[in-house]
């Protein structure tokens, strides 16, 4: 249990599920919240620290690791380390050849980028839910959630900036006429011009609920996945504090939870990948 | 949820990845892959190559061999037609040769048995003349009996 001892288990449960935020306090000057009071009079110019530190550390993780391998790759016989970098690339590589039609130098990286940093993101799930808290707490910081993606804002930053290239490669790829067309011509369509018109609004509507839930559906998916396990994780250790029988049950089912999120974890990094690629070719196929 | 300025920290954080992965990891991979991609072709090919040109060789050591066992029997087949020959001609002049020394033989021995005949016979006439006058007792005249001699020499 953390140093600021939370007494019951629904003050347990919220002390796990709360970020370490940084903003501006109602008096004016900066600091840490430290309750939901705190957060909601620091409004949107305010930052997740736990989440932003895990994010970054682990990106700069991934980039160092594979930056490493990329330097001294060789077409010789390939070292250990480069042997692995180099699956997964060629990993990456086929998965993009087949679901991405056009030439983009930019989704292969953009879609290694987002497998392994997401996937190392999620790994942080697998951590005992109370380690690395209780050590922030032992250096006196109050909360700390260090899983980033269950963080909606982590997850809804990737799929906004994923989004952004959408539209980008959308409006690029078929001009901003052929994206509107796109979006106000289609499903309905009608020879009579009257009737066309009368059918932009609907079509409209249609293709921008579409449109919209991709980025939505994307991010609220690593989202939940991640928000639910990192939940169960926390309820399983709660059963640690009740007494030895049920921590022993706890134990087995934290270590049955933690083989199955290793398939979950991979799963949604993958998913994530899978879905980016698809939105991507999506929006550079000039037809529908 | 509680939205705040970590999504556009997360998003700026995001792209920055991207762009150092497009610019720094990935290109410098794909190029080792592409690089041995190549390189295990070209070890295919000259593998391939290498095996051609040996069975090449082997053809043409096969050849060369089948050749040479052929020069060998035909040297052989010279070598003996030649050996015959010359046993034949040493055999034909070993053959004149003794030819020659025997007929050169039988004249010497010819001419050795008529000097010993005219030897013989010059001393048959002494010793019969030696005994004709031993018989009687006086010495002969020897011109006398020239032509008694005469004819006795070529009776014997």
């Amino acid at each position: 249990m953390s140093a600021t001892a939370p007494h019951s288990s629904e003050e347990y449960i919220k002390h796990h599920l709360t970020n370490l935020t940084y903003g501006q306090h109602a008096d004016g000057h900066w600091g840490f919240a430290h309750g939901a009071g705190d957060l909601a009079e620091m409004g949107f110019w305010s930052i997740n620290v736990d989440s932003m530190l895990f994010s970054i550390g682990l990106g700069v993780l991934f980039l160092w690791a594979f930056r490493k391998a990329a330097r001294t790759a060789t077409a010789g016989v390939p070292g250990g380390w480069q042997n692995f970098v180099e699956w997964v690339v060629e990993f990456i590589d086929d998965s993009v050849r087949g679901s991405f039609s056009g030439k983009n130098p930019l989704i292969a990286p953009l879609a290694m980028t987002i497998f392994i940093w997401v996937f190392l993101m999620n790994f942080m799930d697998l951590i005992a839910v109370d380690w690395l808290p209780s050590l922030a707490g032992l250096m006196g910081v109050g909360h700390l959630k260090i899983v980033p993606s269950t963080d909606p804002n982590i997850t809804f930053g990737l799929s906004l900036t994923v989004f952004a290239m959408v539209l980008y490669y959308s409006v690029k790829m078929k001009g901003v006429g052929g994206f509107i067309g796109e979006l106000t011509l289609m499903p309905f369509q009608s020879d009579n011009k009257i009737v066309q018109l009368l059918f932009m609004p609907i079509n409209f509507l249609l293709e921008g609920v579409t449109l919209i839930a991709k980025p939505v559906s994307l991010s609220l998916r690593l989202f939940g996945n991640m928000y639910a396990g990192e939940m169960i994780f926390i309820l399983i250790a709660l059963m640690y504090s009740g007494g030895i029988a049920l921590g022993a049950f706890g134990g087995l089912l934290q270590l049955g939870w933690a083989i199955f999120h290793i398939l979950i974890i991979t799963l949604q990094a993958f998913i994530f990948m899978t879905l980016t690629i698809v939105y991507l070719d999506m929006a550079s196929q000039a037809h529908h | 949820m509680n939205f705040n300025a970590t999504l556009i920290g997360q998003s700026i954080t995001f792209l920055v990845f991207v762009w150092f992965c497009m610019k720094f990891v990935w290109p410098p991979i794909m190029a080792a892959l592409e690089e041995r991609k190549g390189k295990i072709a070209e070890g295919l090919a000259a593998a391939d190559r290498g095996r051609h040109e040996q069975e090449l060789a082997q053809k043409k050591a096969t050849e060369t061999l089948h050749e040479a066992k052929q020069q060998a029997g035909e040297i052989i087949n010279r070598a003996e037609k030649r050996g015959s020959e010359i046993i034949d001609e040493a055999r034909a002049e070993a053959v004149e040769e003794a030819d020659r020394i025997k007929a050169a033989a039988a004249a010497e021995m010819e001419q050795e048995v008529n000097r010993a005949r005219e030897a013989l016979r010059g001393q048959v006439v002494s010793i019969a003349t030696a005994g004709a006058g031993r018989i009687l007792k006086r010495e002969l005249d020897a011109s006398a009996n020239d032509e008694l001699l005469k004819d006795l020499v070529a009776r014997i």
